[in-house]
C-alpha cells in the first residue's frame, strides 16, 4: 500500500480512537503530542489499526512502536 | 460463526455519522443514548458513548429514564477498556451504570476490608470479574485428593470473598465461571484427569455455580460464553502479556452486553413475550399464496427445519414461562390454517396467547398485543424475517427488542437465543405458570387506532419504483406471479408463459411490470397489471396483482399513477376494473374503492365491478423515486 493512503487511513484510525477530528498525523509524532495517548489507548489504538489495516503485530513490534513514522513504515511492510 | 456473537449481529449496524449523531444527542439524553446504543458497537464506539454519557452525568444532566445502578468491579486484570464498554453497554439495557473500580489485583483486600474503596461506595452489586489466573491453582496430576483439597480451596476463597461483601455492605455478589486456558497437558486426557488445568477449572465452575443458586447472587457464565466463541478467540496471549486483559478484546462488546443483560435482570428488565410473524418466519414461504401443501414446515426439508428449530424454541421458552403471540399480514382465517391442521406444526393456537393476523402495520399489532396482555412494550420482542417491518417497528416503538435476522433462516433461533432478551438470574415455580396466566386474560385486541408517523417512515426507506412494459426478461417471473398470487389479486386470472408473450406483441394491450427497490435492498419484481381495450377510450384492467411483501406502502397508487399516465398518452378517457372473490383474496375487497373507482355492478356472489374517469382522476402519490422505461406511447422510447 502506497504511504499516502496509509497516511489518510491512519489518520481516521487516530482520529476515532483519541475521538479527535482536528487530529493531523506527521511521523515525527509521538505519545506526548496527542492528548490522551496512553499506554491503554496505546493498545486500543494498535488493536484497532489491526483491525483496519487487516494485519498482526508481533509483540516486540508493538513495543517498539513510539512514533508515527515507525507505525507507517511498518504498515507499509505488511500491507 | 463466531461474528454472530463478538460483533452482536442481532443488533443493527452502527449508523455512517454515529460520532456525529453522539455529539447532537438531544437533552435529556436517556433515549437518545439508548436509541444509539441499540446497535452493533465496537469498541471505540462504545468508548465514546460511555464518554458522552459520562460527561453528560458530570454537568447534572438527567439520564432520565435509565435506571441508575452502582456497580463495583474486582478484577486481577486490566478493566480500564472494559469499564467504558461496561457503561455504554448497560444504556443499552436501560441502565445508567456506574462503575467503581478500585485499584488493580486488590481483589481480597477491598472485599474484606470494611472501609475499602468497593464497600464504602455502598455498590448495588459487586462483580467478582475474575479469571483463573487469580485462583490458587495448583496441578496436581493424577492425586485426586489433592485435586479436591485444590478445588475446595478456591471455593473457599471466593465464598470468603463473598461473606466478605456480604457483612460489609449490602451488594449483590456476582460471580463468573471460569473459562479453560486452551493448553492442555495430556489431551484429551486432561478432561478426566484429576488435577489438570481443565479437570480442576470444571469442577470449580460446577461447585461455583451450586454456591451461589438460589441465594439471591448471581452467576454470569463466562466459561459458556467462552465456549460459544471459542476459546482460542477468547483467550489472547499477547493481549494478556502486553496488556494484562484476561480476554481478548475483540471479546469485550459481547462481555459488556452479558454483564449488562444480567444487571437489566437483576432489576426486573427482562423481556417476557416473544411476538412471531409468520410466512417465512414460523414457517417457510406465504401461506396465503402456497397455500398448506406449499408451506415448508417438515422435518426432512432443510428449509422446513431451520423453521420447526424457530417453533421448538418458542415452545421452549413458552415452558419456562415466555408468553407467545403473533402479529402477521394474513387474513386471520388462512394464517390459523396451518396451526389447526398441518400435522408438522409443533407450535398449536393453545400456546398463543394473543393471535393477531390482519392487514394493519405491525407497530398497531404489538400495541395491541402490549394492551391486551397488559404489558409494557419493553417486555416485548419481536421476531420477523422482513427487514421493512422490522425497521418500521423499531422506528415506531423503539422499546420493542427487534433482532437483525441473517438471510438463512437455519440461523433464525440462534440468532433470537444469541441476543438474550430473555435473560433471568432466578428460576420460580409461578414462573412456570405465567404464559397460561396470560393466556387466559387474552382476549382477540381490537385494532382500530394506527400508530402515527408511518408516512415519515415510508419516507425513510428511499424507495424507488421502476415500471416497465412486458418484455423477454421478466417474462418467466411474470407467469409465475400471475400463477402464484393469490391474496392481492383482484381477478385471479391464470396466464401461461405463451399467453403472456403474446401480451408484449400485442400493441392494443397496456402491460405493466413493477419493480421495488428500498435501502433494505431489491424486492424484485413485486407487481403486475394488464389492461385490454374495452370499446373506444376504455381500457379494463384485466390482471392486477401485487406480492404482499410489499403491503402498505402505497405501491397501489403508484401503480395507478403510471396507468393513468399512459392512459391519457392513449387517449383513454377511463378505466373499468373487476374484483372476482375467490377464498384468498378477500385482502383487496376494497381495492378499487380506495383508489376513488366508483362502483357500477355488484352480483350476489360479491363480483363487484368499478369505474375511472381517467381526466379526473388523482390518486395520492407515495414518498418513492419513479422510473418509467421502455413504453412505446411516450414518443421517443426511453432506454430500457
Amino acid at each position: 500500500m502506497e504511504t499516502n493512503e496509509i497516511s489518510e487511513r491512519l489518520t481516521e484510525v487516530f482520529r476515532d480512537v483519541f475521538d479527535d477530528d482536528s487530529i493531523e498525523i506527521s511521523p515525527d509524532m509521538s505519545a506526548k503530542d496527542v492528548d490522551g495517548w496512553d499506554s491503554l489507548s496505546h493498545i486500543r489504538l494498535i488493536l484497532t489499526i489491526e483491525k483496519t489495516f487487516k494485519i498482526k503485530f508481533s509483540t516486540s513490534e508493538i513495543g517498539k512502536l513510539q512514533k508515527v513514522g515507525d507505525l507507517i513504515s511498518l504498515i507499509a511492510a505488511k500491507t | 460463526m463466531s461474528e454472530l456473537y463478538t460483533e452482536l449481529q442481532w443488533l443493527p449496524r452502527a449508523p455512517q455519522d454515529f460520532a456525529e449523531q453522539l455529539k447532537n444527542l438531544a437533552n435529556p439524553m436517556g433515549r437518545a443514548a439508548q436509541a444509539l446504543a441499540l446497535h452493533s458497537l465496537n469498541l471505540n464506539q462504545l468508548t465514546k458513548l460511555a464518554r458522552a454519557i459520562t460527561k453528560a452525568k458530570a454537568s447534572g444532566n438527567s439520564l432520565d429514564p435509565l435506571v441508575p445502578f452502582r456497580l463495583a468491579v474486582l478484577s486481577n486484570s486490566t478493566i480500564d477498556l472494559i469499564v467504558p464498554a461496561l457503561v455504554a453497554s448497560a444504556v443499552r439495557h436501560g441502565i445508567a451504570l456506574e462503575v467503581i473500580q478500585p485499584p488493580y489485583d486488590q481483589v481480597a483486600q477491598e472485599a474484606l476490608t470494611p472501609d475499602s474503596t468497593v464497600n464504602r461506595s455502598k455498590p448495588d452489586a459487586v462483580l467478582f470479574a475474575l479469571d483463573f489466573r487469580a485462583l490458587p491453582l495448583k496441578l496436581s496430576l493424577g492425586d485426586s485428593e489433592a485435586a479436591a483439597a485444590t478445588v475446595q480451596g478456591v471455593l473457599g476463597y471466593l465464598q470468603a470473598l463473598r461473606e466478605g461483601i456480604n457483612s460489609n455492605s449490602n451488594a449483590i455478589c456476582i460471580f463468573q465461571t471460569f473459562a479453560t486456558p486452551v493448553e492442555g497437558l495430556f489431551g484429551s486426557l486432561d478432561v478426566a484427569l484429576p488435577g489438570t488445568m481443565r479437570n480442576l477449572i470444571n469442577r470449580i465452575n460446577n461447585e461455583l455455580a451450586e454456591m451461589v443458586l438460589g441465594t439471591g447472587d448471581v452467576l454470569i457464565d463466562v466459561a459458556g460464553i467462552a465456549e460459544t466463541v471459542g476459546l482460542a478467540t477468547w483467550h489472547d496471549t499477547q493481549q494478556w502479556n502486553l496488556a494484562k486483559f484476561a480476554f481478548s478484546e475483540a471479546c469485550v462488546p459481547l462481555y459488556a452486553d452479558h454483564v449488562s443483560r444480567t444487571i437489566a435482570a437483576i432489576r426486573g428488565k427482562s423481556r417476557r413475550v416473544l411476538i412471531l410473524d409468520l410466512d417465512n418466519t414460523v414457517w417457510g414461504g406465504v401461506i396465503g399464496d402456497d397455500g398448506l401443501e406449499g408451506i415448508k414446515v417438515a422435518q426432512g426439508d432443510a428449509t422446513g427445519e431451520a423453521h420447526l428449530a424457530v417453533q421448538q424454541l418458542a415452545l421452549d421458552l413458552r415452558k419456562r414461562g415466555i408468553v407467545l403471540a403473533v402479529s402477521s399480514k394474513n387474513t386471520d382465517e388462512i394464517a390459523r390454517t396451518p396451526f389447526e391442521q398441518h400435522p408438522e406444526m409443533l407450535l398449536k393456537l393453545e400456546h398463543i396467547a394473543v393471535f393477531q393476523a390482519n392487514w394493519n402495520d405491525k407497530a398497531t399489532n404489538i400495541q395491541a398485543i402490549a394492551e391486551e396482555l397488559s404489558l409494557g412494550l419493553d417486555a416485548m420482542v419481536f421476531l420477523d424475517d422482513n427487514p421493512v417491518e422490522r425497521g418500521l417497528v423499531r422506528r415506531l416503538i423503539p422499546q420493542v427488542a427487534v433482532p437483525e435476522l441473517p438471510e438463512d433462516p437455519a440461523y433464525y433461533a440462534r440468532t433470537l437465543s444469541a441476543a438474550g432478551y430473555f435473560e433471568a438470574v432466578a428460576f420460580a415455580a409461578e414462573d412456570l405458570k405465567r404464559a397460561g396466566f396470560y393466556q387466559d386474560n387474552a382476549k382477540r385486541a381490537n385494532l382500530q387506532k394506527q400508530v402515527g408517523g408511518v408516512d415519515a417512515y415510508l419516507a425513510s426507506l428511499d424507495m424507488t419504483i421502476d415500471f416497465r412494459p412486458f418484455d423477454a426478461t421478466g417474462r418467466a417471473r411474470i407467469t409465475q406471479l400471475i400463477n402464484k398470487s393469490n391474496q392481492y389479486n383482484l381477478t385471479t386470472r391464470r396466464y401461461t408463459e405463451p399467453e403472456v408473450a403474446e401480451a408484449e406483441t400485442d400493441s392494443s394491450v397496456f402491460t405493466l411490470q413493477v419493480r421495488l427497490t428500498d435501502v433494505f435492498g431489491d424486492n424484485g419484481m413485486i407487481s403486475v397489471v394488464v389492461c385490454r381495450p374495452e370499446g373506444p377510450e376504455i381500457w379494463d384492467i384485466d390482471t392486477w396483482l401485487m406480492s404482499c411483501r410489499v403491503l402498505g406502502r402505497k405501491v397501489e397508487n403508484m401503480v395507478l399513477r403510471e396507468i393513468l399516465e399512459h392512459a391519457r398518452t392513449a387517449g383513454i378517457s377511463s378505466l373499468t376494473g373487476t374484483y372476482r372473490p375467490t377464498d384468498r383474496n378477500n385482502l383487496v375487497v376494497g381495492h378499487y374503492a380506495k383508489l376513488g373507482f366508483e362502483k357500477t355492478f355488484e352480483d350476489e356472489s360479491g363480483l363487484t365491478r368499478w369505474k375511472l374517469d381517467v381526466a379526473t382522476a388523482n390518486p395520492e402519490a407515495a414518498p418513492m423515486k419513479v422510473v418509467s422505461n421502455g413504453f412505446k406511447d411516450v414518443g421517443v422510447e426511453t432506454n430500457a
